[in-house]
């Protein structure tokens, strides 16, 4: 009982830390002080003292979209453990809810985005469902390697089982992990593959959807970005970290160390890299495929 | 070799009797510009006055022979308002041959898309031909088809830049054409300027585009000077120089950092925006502006450098060079940013020659033409500046081309502080010649910037006209854009980093 609320605890709280982490790092590398690390906090707050502003040309999808989108991510977010701390939720084969849990948020993205009847946000949306169709596969893969390790089909049971140390098949983890690495940066839009901070329309493929969103929707939909980064980051995590049987408050810091470690390398990624052309995306996608499919036939043999 | 009947040569910051310049037929200019343009010259401008008879409209031309470094003006006069157009023949007049029928309500018969620039409220013909039509509605090109889609950006961006409509035509992600709107910043320069010389017109000038102040100022110094036969003295105009190359440095370094910053590689981006910064700082040490306001002035420049002064700018251009190296060699050394420059935006040399485009942009498409070594005025009559160009005409070209000239610029600001004449930094400016036609050119950091002026028989202006490099360049960009990706469109606008201000007047 205590562990189901610290686990739902940490999921609505903590993510828009780790942004904060991300933005802090790329301003240590651009030589500027950057804003506070609770700066997403504060901006949350903001956003959702303000009122929305909604365009005449749209109907309820419009409306429903951060608001499915969000709840959508938090369901998602049940069902992953964060290292030891066991999800909320979790039964055999949820790891295919997961991901069209997933898909159904990206759905009412792209749906509030299009009743806008705005061109750019027509553009964003066939991008995002487009790279959206290359990055399925390879999380399908990723998850599909790592239950074939653990023998077991549902998420808690694959995460919690996997860890790298003695008796793990070290090759096809660090395959899988890089694969989800790159599906991670893409699922979150971030450099190589969209840029969260540019303000130009045409090239922007995950923030020009929700170009129309303003007040507490704007809030919901930043809510959910992080959100989204929190659960696909734990992913990575749990199964990078070394087994243990700690104490619980050591468990809770290894997990809270690894992740702000994550948003660190996310933004040195960020700040020395530029982003790749758009038609090159899907190369890269297609190569996180190969990754967790090549892990996955390694675990096989 | 141009028949001396057909034109009659001007050199750059000069200026001959107005009635001395030939006139031809409307078909005469036809023909000359068409095969001028042909044998490797180009249109400076062209442009409209009231004719003198009182009747019709006298249009005058600046053909510029850049490898022979000559400058040769015609002029025609036109009763009707109708005539054959003369773009057809010579696909870079078609944006002055659009002013002049805005201007004096012209009709040239033929012209493949005649549409209003500027939509101005008071244009220079005196009446208005028509209503005016409201700013930005028009009919655009448009293709049809399935699966093509329109595109329409602005005139209000989501950064801070200048207003200007954008309308694509795509294929999917690829731009099958794109059509440029322009005219939101239209303030009517030209027309203030009549009448003048007086204490408005160089501010009106240093404004005609925010960043290049020094630029425009520049020109028109030159012009007035050519107007009455004034040198400046050695150290005026090398003080003068050096601010036009210290503007290059700064919007140089900027546009590398603007650049890197669309690719979202962020290290050039957030250091080049601080160099850039620091360049502006040692504008200021010229005349107290960061933007070059008031260094100018007709004569030479309104302040003199103090030995103090001269020390510590010489110490911040030898940082500001170490810094910029070290940002912007990082661009060409990373693959991913490389990946986005090269093969994005290619610009013909055959294109760019047709379309005559100015300045790095075209320089970057292995044209080689600069005012510095074309048409030499002012200091950069007693010294050379390298030419920097490249063949392959695309983002990388024009961003390393800027690389390229900033060491350039760099070298001839460290080489004149250390050589710095001594005397008078101005000199006293008398009347205006009448009846005179005068030409000044100078190579802004954007490329050529064309000012002409006419004066009436009490020596005041009664036309003053200027070329941007902006309004050569526009075009450039919009057929750079054709089979490319939507995405790519802001770092190409980026790599020609055009004036809107400059362009609208």
């Amino acid at each position: 009982m205590v562990q189901i609320l610290i686990h739902i605890l940490l999921l609505v709280i903590i993510p828009p830390l780790f942004l904060g982490i991300i933005n802090k790092t790329k301003a240590c590398f651009a030589g500027r002080k950057g804003m506070p690390v609770l700066q997403p906090y504060y901006d949350l707050a903001k956003l959702f003292r303000k009122k929305s502003v909604i365009s005449r040309t749209t109907g309820w999808v419009f409306q429903a979209g951060p608001v499915v989108t969000v709840s959508c991510l938090l369901f998602a977010g049940l069902m992953i453990p964060f290292y030891r701390i066991n999800p909320s939720l979790s039964f055999y084969g949820d790891l295919i809810l997961f991901a069209y849990l997933l898909g159904l948020a990206r759905f009412f993205t792209t749906a509030a985005a299009l009743e806008t009847g705005s061109s750019f946000e027509g553009m964003g949306s066939a991008r995002e469902v487009t790279f959206a169709c290359l990055a399925e596969p390879g999380m399908f893969l990723g998850f599909l390697a790592l239950a074939r390790l653990t023998g077991t089909l549902s998420l808690s049971g694959i995460l919690t089982g996997v860890s790298l140390g003695a008796g793990t098949l070290l090759a096809p983890v660090l395959l899988v992990a890089a694969g989800l690495f790159i599906i991670l940066l893409a699922e979150n839009c971030r450099i190589p593959v969209d840029d969260p901070n540019t303000h130009l329309e045409l090239t922007m493929i995950h923030e020009v959807m929700v170009l129309d969103h303003s007040g507490p929707m704007l809030g919901l939909i930043q809510y959910g970005a992080a959100l989204k980064y929190f659960i696909l980051g734990s992913v990575l995590v749990d199964i990078l970290l070394p087994d243990s049987n700690q104490f619980f408050l050591i468990e809770l810091g290894l997990f809270l160390g690894a992740m702000g470690l994550l948003s660190i390398m996310t933004g040195i990624v960020e700040s020395v890299m530029a982003r790749l052309p758009m038609r090159r995306v899907p190369n890269l996608l297609v190569a996180a495929c190969l990754l967790c499919g090549v892990g996955f036939l390694l675990i096989g043999r | 070799m141009t028949e001396p009947l057909l034109s009659k040569e001007i050199i750059n910051c000069g200026s001959i009797e107005r009635e001395s310049i030939p006139s031809l037929s409307i078909d005469g200019l036809s023909r000359h510009l068409r095969e001028s343009v042909q044998n490797g010259q180009r249109v400076s401008a062209l442009f409209g006055i009231p004719s003198l008879e009182g009747e019709g409209v006298e249009i005058i031309a600046l053909l510029a022979d850049d490898a022979q470094g000559r400058l040769w003006i015609s002029r025609t006069h036109l009763q009707d308002k109708r005539f054959p157009s003369l773009t057809p023949g010579c696909p870079q007049l078609h944006l002055f041959e659009r002013e002049l029928a805005e201007d004096f309500g012209l009709e040239p018969e033929g012209h493949p898309w005649l549409k209003p620039v500027r939509y101005p409220q008071n244009p220079l013909g005196g009446e208005l031909n028509q209503k005016p039509a409201s700013i930005g509605i028009q009919d655009f090109y448009r293709v049809e088809g399935e699966e093509i889609h329109e595109v329409a950006v602005g005139p209000v961006h989501a950064g801070v830049i200048e207003p200007g409509h954008f309308r694509f035509q795509c294929f999917g992600e690829e731009v099958f054409h794109l059509e440029i709107s322009l005219g939101y910043q239209h303030r009517g320069i030209e027309q203030a300027l009549v009448g003048g010389p007086n204490q408005k017109t160089l501010h009106y000038l240093e404004t005609a585009a925010g960043d290049t102040t020094i630029g425009h100022g520049t020109a028109y110094c030159h012009l007035l000077e050519a107007l009455t036969d004034t040198e400046p003295p050695l150290r005026g105009q090398v003080l003068r120089s050096l601010a036009l190359e210290l503007e290059r440095l700064a919007n140089h370094i900027g546009d590398m950092g603007a650049l890197s910053g669309d690719v979202g590689f962020l290290p050039t981006a957030s250091y080049c925006g601080r160099i850039r910064g620091d360049f502006l700082n040692m504008t200021a040490l010229l005349c107290g502006n960061r933007f070059g306001r008031g260094v100018n002035m007709p004569g030479g420049v309104r302040f003199d450098l103090e030995d103090d002064s001269l020390k510590q700018l010489i110490k911040m251009v030898e940082i500001g060079k170490q810094d910029a190296k070290v940002a912007i060699e990082l661009l060409w050394e990373s693959a991913s940013v490389m990946a986005r420059f090269e093969g994005t935006g290619t610009l013909a040399e055959k294109t760019a020659r047709q379309l005559g485009l100015v300045g790095p942009a075209a320089r970057a498409s292995g044209l080689s033409r600069d005012i510095r070594s074309d048409h030499p005025a002012g200091f950069y009559r007693f010294t050379h500046i390298p030419l920097s160009s490249w063949k392959t005409g695309d983002v990388f070209a024009r961003a390393y081309v800027r690389w390229q000239e900033i060491q350039q610029s760099l070298h001839f600001i460290l080489e004149q502080l250390h050589n710095l004449p001594k005397g008078p930094v101005d000199s006293k400016v008398s009347q205006l010649k009448p009846n005179q036609l005068a030409v000044s050119l100078v190579e802004g950091w954007r490329g050529e910037i064309c000012h002409l002026a006419l004066t009436d028989e009490k020596g005041h202006l009664s036309r003053y006209k200027v070329v941007d490099p902006s309004f050569h360049n526009w075009p450039g960009l919009a057929y750079s854009l054709r089979n490319q990706q939507i995405s790519d469109f802001p770092v190409c606008n980026k790599s020609f980093n055009l004036s809107y201000c400059g362009f609208d007047l």
